[in-house]
């Protein structure tokens, strides 16, 4: 099935995550992170921080927030097992740290598909703001469709 | 961290061997990431969509090669990070993260070095490439 063209231009639902330590340190564990910086708020504050920093790519989780995250792709009439990440990055404007309340606000940018639909790709730019409106970081995902169905 | 003044062109980080991802591995991603897709923690839905087994959030990747990053530079000195997933990374993969410094130029005042990136398993699978680009 192809994704509609008219899904440019969706903005989809904004989510938002108060960064605690305990999250980040569960996040360090899950990554394998061995530097005491992102675990131990001392040693943080020694390097300058005023807390705990976000590491670069836990940024991409604030989206993940949504209690339906796999709705707005559902919503295409897609199959999210068939989903796959294509691309991700991050243009850095601040550090986040534990305590800060972070939101995430996705809007679809582009869709186009390759090798006759077999392959249908999204384009997602997020940015991520405090509470306050600075700017965190803004996002930019490509998410790939694989149609197994399809011919060419 | 790295000095540096010592920076040039062709400079390599100090690269980053990760143990083996194992199904714990990949259970504890999902949960401290917020990333509960099933693809990666339950092989009935992996063999439902017609793999094998279930296969690494490719972010958990993109955690790594970060990770190589902030070893070598303070977090505040990375401007931008960036990578694309070539290959996906099965259970019991064992990833290495690699960087090199590709150019050095001046840009809004200060100096700043773009650095090619790659996650590679044992048997040479490249499963991401990408860039950043740090204040030097």
């Amino acid at each position: 099935m192809a994704v509609d063209p008219a899904f440019v231009g969706t903005e989809l639902p904004a989510t938002t995550l108060t960064v605690d330590s305990g999250r980040l340190r569960f996040f360090a564990k899950a990554i394998g992170e061995t530097n005491p910086l992102y675990t131990d708020v001392a040693v943080a504050k020694a390097a300058g921080f005023v807390d705990l920093p976000v590491p670069p790519t836990f940024l991409f989780s604030i989206e993940l927030e949504n209690p339906d995250q796999f709705r707005w792709v559902a919503d295409q009439g897609i199959d999210p097992r068939f989903v796959l990440h294509g691309e991700q990055s991050f243009t850095y404007h601040s550090i986040a740290h534990a305590g800060d309340t972070l939101t995430a606000t996705p809007r679809i940018v582009d869709v186009y598909s390759k090798k006759g639909g077999a392959l249908e790709f999204i384009v997602k730019n997020t940015a991520v703001t405090r509470g306050d409106g600075s700017a965190v970081a803004d996002l930019e995902t490509v998410i790939v469709v694989r149609n197994p169905g399809a011919t060419k | 961290m790295t000095s540096t003044h010592q920076v040039e062109v062709g400079t390599e980080l100090p690269a980053l061997k990760i143990g083996t991802i194992s199904r714990t591995t990949l259970t504890l991603f999902a949960g401290a990431s917020g990333d509960h897709n099933p693809m990666h923690i339950d092989i009935d839905v992996a063999k439902s969509a017609g793999l094998d087994d279930v296969f690494a959030h490719g972010m958990l990747s993109m955690g790594y090669l970060g990770r190589l990053l902030t070893d070598w530079v303070p977090q505040q000195r990375i401007r931008s990070y960036r990578v694309r997933f070539a290959a996906i990374t099965p259970v019991l993969g064992q990833p290495t993260a690699t960087g090199k410094v590709v150019s050095i130029d001046e840009v809004d005042g200060e100096r700043r070095a773009t650095l090619e990136l790659a996650v590679t398993l044992v048997d040479g699978t490249v499963t991401l490439t990408g860039d950043a680009v740090v204040a030097l």
